[in-house]
């Protein structure tokens, strides 16, 4: 039974109709989420006591961390499907993946530049977890790069998606890389297990933009996918049906 | 030397938006002699290297003595030889070495073996120069004789006859049909007949499908 | 039909060692150029920061292992390029032989042209940039266990970009990145060496890496290689 459902969402028209119907779903929760994330982090929720107003970005900067790595892991992972499997619409969500990671990271790198300013006093520091970060950057980049440097699609997807499996070695790098060396990020506080250790005031809003930024990448994927698989697939007859519909 | 066919079970291949093999199906028996057809562009070259396991078709299925050549690639791969458009062969080495190297990973071979293949093929004079200096002919020739000294049953060829003055076509069409004599299988995309006179010679013709 | 008797695995990876080493002493002069570039690079640093030997020991790591890096890149295009060009990499690929083995013995034929002489390069050009001779052990010994990974890491850049468009600044796109861990902790190992304090810490590291890479590189190149074969 479960077979029938993971072979339907390798076929085309279906994953385009799903998605179709899952994007709302996913985009008004994030809206509500994200907006009141904004708010009860930036007005409501008090001053830490070490940072004073600065640390705020956190709201920003944490939530889009785990995303680039989120996403990057997914990225990974359809692409590894894409590869044993042979399904096409798994390299499709891998490609739309890409440009949603990179943008993620480097905003991961950005917020924390500016949180770094007043925090560390410079805006940038070769510490391990921005370094590896920046790694990962990188390797979205490359893996973009490599996939407009072939002709023929089905040979960039299937390049681009070992070099998607090899470079997962970097995710949980970036993780572990605060345990490992010394560094100026802090120890995990929110992705641990056991009691967190902020308070509910500031804990409740990170939780609340983490999920709206988990649904807004699930909505923009969608969104990326409809326009994908609508570019692979413009000559199948299906396409035309949709399109007159 | 018992059930040696290949099978190929409705083959599609689509390259892009083009649907290049619509649903090609084949069978070659052990003695036998197929030539594919077709004009430029009509897959000959992509079936080939389909049979060959190369490529992976979105539909259909490959077969050697009954099993799926999936199962198990590699050892498909020891019973057969493909030689494509160009024959395989680094410039910077010469007819010996080249021979060496490309064929020795597969069998164990002596100089005597490789000398004895290259006196088959002609190759007196040229067969301690680099291969950048040999003629077009001269190279398919090298590439005739790994083909022998690989002993594969399974001869997969691509257009064979190429660059091959009479004398080179008459050695392949009596090289091909000796091993279709002893039990080989030949498959070759062709764009004129296969000279060959002693054996009868099965023809697929692609741009018909 | 004689019966086919099937070269063994290992002699198969000798034969393709012997092979790749025979050809690249066919030609010396595209076999040195990497080291050539190796040894303009390094100089280009004094040049361009200070020639105060002082100052120069404190990049001298990061510049010998950047060299390095930029330097191994060069190699690849000939080992891998070439073969997939004139179809000899479609013939081993059709061997019946385990096509990661035969990658594994052509990084091996990389590390050799490229990793040893590189190793033994290194510390000269470290001396040149202010190195003390007590440091070159060191940093013989972290180029040459270091250049391991790189070429392992080549071998997957290089099997991804055949037949590619600009496919030697994507190389470069690829495989620097991927490299990082290596430069970080190879460069930290020169460093400890030039110091004089013990450089066992990044030597291990390193030498995981290098272990994580054998078992890892091959399979990705050959997978890679499959796939540019399709």
């Amino acid at each position: 039974m479960a077979w029938t459902w993971f072979h339907r969402l390798g076929s085309p028209p279906y994953i385009y109709g799903l998605a179709a119907r899952l994007t709302p779903w996913f985009a008004w929760p994030a809206a509500g989420l994200i907006i009141y994330a904004l708010y009860a982090g930036l007005a409501v929720a008090p001053a830490d006591y070490q940072q004073g107003e600065g640390y705020r970005i956190i709201f920003l900067h944490a939530p889009s961390a785990w995303m680039s790595v989120m996403v990057y892991t997914t990225m990974a992972i359809s692409a590894a499907v894409g590869l044993i499997w042979r399904i096409k619409v798994a390299h499709a969500v891998a490609a739309s993946c890409a440009t949603l990671g990179a943008t993620f990271t480097f905003a991961t790198l950005v917020t924390g530049s500016l949180w770094g300013k007043p925090m560390w006093g410079t805006y940038w520091a070769w510490d391990p977890r921005v370094t590896f970060e920046l790694l990962l950057l990188f390797l979205y980049l490359a893996y973009m790069a490599l996939r407009s440097a072939f002709d023929d699609i089905q040979r960039a997807d299937r390049v681009s998606a070992v070099l998607a499996v090899v470079g997962v070695v970097n995710v949980p790098i970036i993780h572990y890389s605060v345990i490992w060396w010394n560094s100026l990020h802090q120890a995990p506080s929110v992705m641990k297990l056991g009691k967190p250790t902020m308070p509910p005031e500031m804990y409740i809003p990170m939780l609340a933009m983490f999920l709206g930024f988990t649904l807004l990448f699930g909505a923009l994927l969608f969104t990326r996918l409809r326009a994908e698989v609508l570019n692979r697939e413009r000559t199948a007859s299906w396409i035309r049906d949709v399109v007159n519909a | 030397m018992s059930k040696l066919i290949l099978r190929g079970e409705s083959l599609h291949l689509w390259r892009g938006e083009r649907h290049v093999l619509r649903g090609v199906s084949l069978e070659l028996r052990s003695g036998d002699i197929l030539q594919l057809t077709g004009s430029n562009g009509a897959g000959k070259t992509t079936l080939l290297r389909i049979l060959s396991g190369l490529i992976y078709p979105e539909e259909g299925r490959v077969l050697w003595s009954g099993t799926n050549i999936r199962e198990d690639l590699r050892a498909y791969h020891a019973q057969l030889s493909y030689v494509g458009h160009e024959p395989p062969l680094k410039s910077d080495l010469t007819a010996r070495e080249n021979l060496r190297y490309w064929v020795g990973v597969r069998r164990r071979l002596g100089a005597a073996d490789i000398d004895a293949a290259l006196d088959e093929v002609g190759a007196d004079e040229w067969r301690d120069r680099a291969a950048r200096t040999l003629s077009a002919g001269q190279k398919r020739r090298v590439a005739l004789a790994g083909l022998k000294l690989i002993g594969a049953p399974l001869w997969l060829l691509d257009e064979p006859t190429t660059n091959l003055d009479i004398a080179g076509q008459t050695l392949i069409s009596r090289m091909i049909e000796q091993h279709a004599t002893n039990g080989g299988l030949v498959l070759a995309a062709v764009h004129h007949e296969l000279p060959v006179q002693a054996r009868p010679v099965g023809r697929l013709d692609l741009a018909a499908a | 039909m004689s019966a086919v008797l099937a070269t063994p695995a290992f002699e198969a990876a000798r034969l393709i060692l012997a092979r790749d080493l025979r050809l690249a002493f066919r030609r010396p002069g595209e076999m040195l150029q990497p080291l050539v570039f190796f040894a303009i690079v390094t100089t280009l640093f004094p040049l361009a920061i200070t020639p105060e030997l002082s100052q120069l020991r404190q990049v001298a790591p990061g510049v010998v292992w950047v060299a390095a890096l930029l330097s191994s890149l060069l190699a690849l295009e000939f080992l891998y390029r070439d073969d997939a060009h004139d179809g000899t990499l479609e013939q081993y690929a059709l061997s019946g032989q385990s096509l990661t083995l035969l990658l594994f013995a052509k990084t091996a034929t990389h590390w050799l042209l490229t990793g040893v002489p590189l190793a033994v390069m290194a510390p000269l050009a470290g001396m040149a940039l202010g190195a003390p001779v007590a440091s070159v052990a060191g940093t013989v010994a972290s180029v040459a266990l270091g250049s391991v990974a790189l070429s392992l890491l080549g071998a997957i850049g290089a099997s991804l970009t055949l037949g590619a468009r600009r496919s030697g600044v994507l190389l470069s796109i690829l495989t620097l990145p991927l490299a990082i861990p290596v430069l970080i902790f190879g460069a930290r190992a020169t460093q400890l060496a030039i110091a004089g304090e013990d450089l066992a810490a990044p030597l291990y590291l390193l030498g995981a890496l290098a272990v994580l890479g054998i078992t890892l590189a091959p399979l990705a190149a050959a997978a890679a290689v499959r796939i540019s074969l399709e």
